[in-house]
């Protein structure tokens, strides 16, 4: 296999790994286990990135905390040096070598950078029709996977399972509105999983879905969205929802249009839940462009020969995996990571071989 | 001379919307629970786009969406036409066995509640 590291000439060779989600911890262990050196900088207090923050995982509904634990036990077996709470402030070219600056302003050069900075969730309280940040019962798809833990009781209502929740999908996804054109992809597959767990949950409560279409692209995603029709119930309504609004007992009510029938529908919920998109993270791209990388219409980082080579940028020696390319599952983003890595062997290789 | 409501040349009608806290959705529970496989449907039209009967205005897929938001008013007049002559069943993308399921709701619909 790629075996340049081992038989390396000149000196040994540095990697700075941006963003320690599982594409950066994917990419620095594919990079360490061929002998090279990394760095993997994360601006939080602990690696694993929005995947902390999981309850489970579509489409088999595995628990998140297991598959982070594993990542992590192969980080600190494979001894990786992990600089958490350490946010880079610039990555500027030095020579053949590129300068990273972290926030805390110390400075040190690598032979390679690879970018892995994912994504933020949409801000929700910028579609101000559906009222999150002002009603309680209003949560978006992030909050909700919080309270599935323990038996879904962060989900009852005054001590009693809800009688009705209801999914937007969409929030902040295919949206001039909000400036965001491009499918995130994942919320599909998100708001159906989601669904799903409720009913097990509590298997008496209502549990619609307002989309405008169901994407179910991946693997066991379109047998996961016919589950939760037949053997949960769930119901499907195509509409986006227009407004919601608070009752006197903190209830939500919705108005949409149900444009199978024609018709305006009005539903009372004991839970509104907005299925959030995915934007790029903003600070990693301020520095990025100061870098002269290229950026695709919707702020992702895009590779000059998307096809053959995604993880290259526009400079030489920068390269990109995961969701701060575009939207992507956990999967898609481990594989983007290794892939990335690879790319970064073969660029590493030429420059030891250049050097020597 | 008109009517007093009608003196702006038009009048309100009855609302339209679909109120889901005032659907009675029990026959559709009841159907399910006979052919829990309907529940399946995708509302992609195949079902009218073959039907025999398509012209007489038998419409399986309207006649799901309204059992589902629990209004039971046109079923009769949606399923009646029906010959039960199974060519919605055979191009089913869910394989959903409408035949069944529109054979069922006629008797349930003729049957004392």
């Amino acid at each position: 296999m790629y075996q340049h590291n081992r038989y390396q000439k000149g000196k040994p060779q540095q990697v700075a790994v941006v963003g320690a989600g599982v594409a950066g911890l994917s990419a620095a262990l594919t990079l360490k286990k061929q002998g090279v050196g990394v760095v993997v900088f994360e601006k939080d207090e602990s690696p694993g990135g929005h995947l902390q923050q999981w309850h489970a995982l579509f489409p088999d509904r595995e628990p998140a905390a297991g598959v982070l634990d594993l990542l992590k036990q192969e980080v600190s077996e494979q001894k990786i040096s992990l600089r958490t709470q350490t946010e880079v402030a610039a990555v500027t070219p030095s020579g053949d070598k590129f300068r990273i600056e972290t926030s805390q302003g110390e400075q040190n050069e690598f032979d390679a950078v690879l970018l892995a900075t994912g994504f933020q969730l949409f801000d929700a309280a910028r579609k101000e029709e559906y009222g999150y940040g002002i009603y309680q019962r209003v949560i978006t798809s992030a909050g909700l996977e919080q309270r599935l833990g323990h038996g879904g009781t962060g989900l009852t209502v005054n001590g009693r399972p809800p009688h009705r929740v209801a999914f937007v999908h969409c929030v902040g996804s295919r949206d001039e509105k909000v400036g965001n054109h491009y499918c995130s992809k994942v919320c599909c597959v998100t708001g159906v999983k989601q669904a799903i767990t409720i009913k097990e949950h509590f298997p008496q409560c209502e549990v619609l879905n307002f989309y405008m279409d169901l994407r179910m692209f991946g693997t066991g995603y379109e047998e996961l969205y016919r589950e939760a029709q037949e053997k949960w119930g769930v119901m499907f309504i195509r509409g986006r929802v227009s407004e919601a609004s608070q009752m006197y007992d903190g209830t939500i009510q919705l108005k949409a249009e149900d444009t199978l029938m024609g018709r305006p529908v009005r539903a009372t919920v004991d839970w509104l839940v907005l299925l959030v998109g995915m934007e790029p993270e903003k600070r990693a791209q301020l520095w990025a462009r100061s870098l002269g990388l290229r950026t695709g219409q919707a702020g992702f980082f895009s590779s000059p020969e998307k096809f053959l080579h995604p993880s290259l940028t526009t400079v030489n020696g920068v390269f990109t995996a995961g969701a701060c390319t575009g939207p992507a599952s956990i999967p898609e983003s481990v594989s983007q990571g290794r892939a990335a890595a690879i790319s970064v062997l073969e660029f590493l290789a030429k420059k030891d071989e250049a050097g020597k | 001379m008109k009517p007093a409501n009608d003196k702006w040349g038009f009048r309100a009608e009855g609302s339209e919307q679909i109120n889901l806290d005032k659907a009675d959705s029990s026959l559709y529970r009841r159907l399910l629970n006979r052919e829990p496989g309907f529940a399946a449907c995708l509302f992609c039209g195949s079902c009218r786009a073959t039907c025999t009967s398509g012209n007489e205005g038998m419409n399986f897929r309207l006649a799901h969406l309204l059992l589902q938001r629990g209004e039971t008013a046109r079923l009769k007049s949606l399923t009646d036409p029906c010959l039960l002559c199974g060519k919605c069943t055979l191009v089913c993308p869910r394989n959903v066995n409408i035949r069944a399921v529109v054979y069922n709701l006629k008797i349930m619909l003729h049957e004392p509640f």
